[in-house]
């Protein structure tokens, strides 16, 4: 059963329609990447998703009591605000200390709840984030852009982690991201848009649609079988991201890079 | 012993600070000091309106003073970089009602009493309106709290989790123009925006949560007045300056002390 669907949903920002048409769903449990340049409606989808935008036209069907965790692009917290992570995890509701443990050991941080945020560093941050979207038990987790800032062997492990929490609760997981190849690889389903759905489905479906080889080129592809190759190796070792690793393999290297910012 | 108008004046500073104080918190969490300048500065034109209109004072500032809030606060919605449009409101709503005041005929206003407001002339009724405003603020503020926290946060994150931003920005809009029309009589429209911010910045190094900033805001707030009605009968200075001076003064040593009181 679907968990959140569009119906011919058209999203405005700034005056100007930076999305159109769009039918999806999100079903229980899948993972589910969005793609796309800047400016192609990823993130306005994502808010119209959580109800931050409201829809041009269509609409927005969420079932009914629909929890979601949210992690948005970035989370500016001023300095004059002084605030320990234990503290971010209450709001905007009290927990129970142990329901804040339990999200913080999810998200694979248990040690931090004391912490100042301003204080963390960005992964640690983007864990916090994720423990607190998860704190409501949701039944789907949307993140926009998560990894931003963090270096890949960062990005690939916070990936890891969301597969992980997939794994242990059955959430739903709608993400945007830059990390083509990581994410791709750990998706059900890829959606690319570009103001539009320029292409939808599996990621092998999306690498070789034409649509999506002619906003991203075909490295990709590459990059997609090599991490696939990675993938069913060994979950510990840190996926040849070693510092020589560019001088060994210069090609799969700038295919790693890829970045549609 | 204490006299009655040095009693009324002090008990009228600590009303200030009680409202003022943890307002100003999410006044520069918010960074939205450049809003409270543009609603304290258009306290005058209200002024001129309820001198103009029979109406008391403070109901003449809070009517302009929430439409100014108003404004500003769409004004910053719609564009990100309002800066300089928030900075040209502060002036103009100033000068515009420093203008109004001297247009209206028949009467010799005493201008530096709406500027830097006159403490020591506050009645009984005063004192009523002051805490009935202070008490209102503060009741805003606790029964918000999370809720305006989370909003300050991130918007977007207060949405998914079923919050209403929008909501919340109305209240702290409320909340600043209850806040000026019952501050203008105590530190007068120039400084009423210091009362916010300074105690606020002042509370920063000796809290770890909001809360706890909050409520040093509000300490140290209350102390400003207190000090401040003091060295100003002790110095025969301004009352309002004085008091704006003492909270500076804290501010600074804070600043001082603040590496020594940051363990991590």
């Amino acid at each position: 059963m679907s968990l959140i669907e569009t119906k011919g949903l058209s999203l405005r920002y700034g005056g100007a329609v930076v999305l159109r048409d769009v039918n999806f769903t999100l079903s229980k449990g899948e993972i589910v990447t969005i793609v796309g340049p800047n400016g192609s409606g990823k993130s306005s989808l994502l808010r119209a998703l959580i109800g931050a935008l409201k829809p041009a036209a269509g609409k927005v069907i969420r079932k009914s009591d629909l929890k979601i965790g949210y992690v948005p692009q970035k989370l500016q917290i001023d300095a004059t605000l002084p605030l320990t992570v234990q503290r971010f995890l209450n709001l905007p509701r009290r927990q129970k200390p142990a329901v804040v443990a339990r999200a913080l050991t999810q998200a694979g941080v248990p040690e931090l709840s004391h912490r100042q945020m301003s204080g963390l560093s960005g992964g640690q941050f983007q864990r916090v984030l994720l423990a607190r979207a998860l704190l409501d038990a949701p039944d789907v987790l949307v993140l926009d852009e998560a990894t931003q800032g963090l270096d890949q062997p960062g990005a690939a492990a916070f990936y890891q982690r969301i597969e992980e929490v997939r794994r242990e609760t059955g959430v739903a997981v709608l993400m945007v991201s830059h990390d083509l190849h990581v994410v791709m690889a750990a998706s059900d389903r890829v959606l690319c848009l570009n103001g539009h759905v320029c292409c939808e489905g599996t990621p092998e479906v999306v690498a070789d649609a034409p649509e999506y080889r002619a906003l991203f080129g075909t490295g990709t592809q590459g990059a997609l079988a090599l991490y696939r190759h990675d993938h069913n190796h060994n979950h510990d070792h840190d996926h040849g991201h070693t510092p020589d690793h560019g001088h060994d393999h210069p090609k799969t290297v700038a295919k790693d890079h890829i970045d549609v910012g | 012993m204490l006299d009655d108008f040095a009693l009324r004046a002090a008990l009228a500073g600590l009303g200030v600070a009680l409202a003022a104080a943890p307002l100003g918190c999410f006044v520069i969490w918010r960074r939205m000091a450049y809003f409270g300048d543009a609603t304290s500065h258009a306290a005058l034109l209200g002024v001129a309106l309820a001198l103009a209109t029979d109406l008391p004072v403070f109901a003449g500032v809070l009517l302009v003073a929430l439409v100014m809030a108003l404004i500003v606060s769409a004004l910053s919605e719609r564009n990100v970089s309002a800066d300089a449009l928030l900075g040209v409101l502060a002036h103009a709503a100033l000068a515009l009602g420093l203008v109004a005041v001297s247009l209206i005929p028949g009467q010799r206003v005493d201008l530096s009493a709406y500027l830097f407001g006159d403490i020591l002339a506050v009645r009984q009724s005063d004192l009523l309106v002051i805490w009935g405003g202070a008490v209102l603020v503060g009741a805003l503020l606790v029964w918000r709290w999370q809720a305006l926290l989370s909003a300050t946060l991130n918007p977007d994150l207060a949405t998914a989790s079923g919050g209403n931003p929008r909501r919340e920005q109305l209240i702290l809009t409320l909340a600043l123009a209850i806040t000026v029309a019952v501050a203008i009589k105590v530190v007068g429209a120039l400084l009423i925006a210091a009362m916010l911010v300074i105690p606020a910045a002042a509370a920063r190094p000796f809290a770890r949560t909001p809360e706890v900033m909050a409520i040093c805001a509000v300490v140290i707030g209350a102390m400003s007045a207190l000090g401040g009605l003091a060295g100003s009968f002790a110095f025969d200075t301004p009352t309002g300056p004085s008091i704006v001076t003492l909270a500076a003064g804290i501010f600074a040593l804070s600043s001082a002390l603040s590496p020594l009181l940051r363990r991590g």
